[in-house]
């Protein structure tokens, strides 16, 4: 998940940086992903991952890094009954 | 301090970017009816209008200054004077956390030129 995660990133979250050098820890908003680049960044981990993020996730803690979206993402998936 | 600011600048392209890749999602996720009705132009849907909507939202929340409180983008509105201007209106979550600092008088300005939008929001505390 975490390189699926990571090609999300490289291909929606318009970063100045080379994705390939982000660690799982990373400060995605410090890396320099604007505002709006994460909404691109959401909506395409919703596609691919079949999920839907609530309104109660909408916050900067959840899309700060790959790590932490991964988590998010495993706990919708979880949710769904997604292995 | 009783005063303050926030400002944003979105690029156009990126959201011309969410609009083709995903529609109606990205639409119905970020602005309510109104600001998608008042982003109609004479060919459709101005981009640069919603670029300046997402701003707008975008400096307001930094006027809110959430520690991590979740603020869906649908809870700050931008709505459009008859006569040109704009106004916000917050609901939810938005609304919660203005009136937990007592945060009030929001005031807002919008422009785009050049591929940008750009929004400037402030707030009194009263």
């Amino acid at each position: 998940m975490t390189e699926e995660i990571r090609q999300i990133i490289k291909d929606h979250g318009r970063l100045p940086i080379d994705t390939d050098g982000l660690v799982a820890n990373t400060d995605l908003h410090q890396a320099g992903m604007t505002s709006h680049a994460s909404v691109n960044v959401m909506l395409a981990l919703e596609d691919h991952f079949d999920i839907e993020f609530p309104d109660s996730m909408l916050k900067p803690s959840v899309f700060e890094s790959i790590a932490s979206i991964e988590a998010a993402v495993s706990e919708l998936r979880a949710k769904a009954g997604v292995v | 301090m009783a005063v303050r600011v926030g400002i944003d600048l979105v690029s156009v392209d990126t959201v011309r970017e969410s609009i083709r890749e995903h529609g109606d999602r990205y639409l119905g996720r970020v602005y309510t009816e109104a600001e998608l009705h008042d982003c109609l132009g004479t060919e459709g849907t101005v981009p640069e209008r919603l670029a300046a909507r997402f701003a707008a939202k975008e400096a307001t929340i930094k006027v809110l200054r959430p520690t991590d409180e979740p603020i869906p983008w649908r809870n700050i509105e931008v709505i459009r004077h008859p006569s040109g201007w704009v106004e916000l209106e917050l609901s939810g979550c938005a609304a919660t956390l203005a009136a937990e600092q007592s945060l009030g008088d929001f005031a807002v300005s919008v422009s785009h030129e050049g591929g940008f939008a750009t929004a400037v929001v402030i707030a009194r505390r009263t």
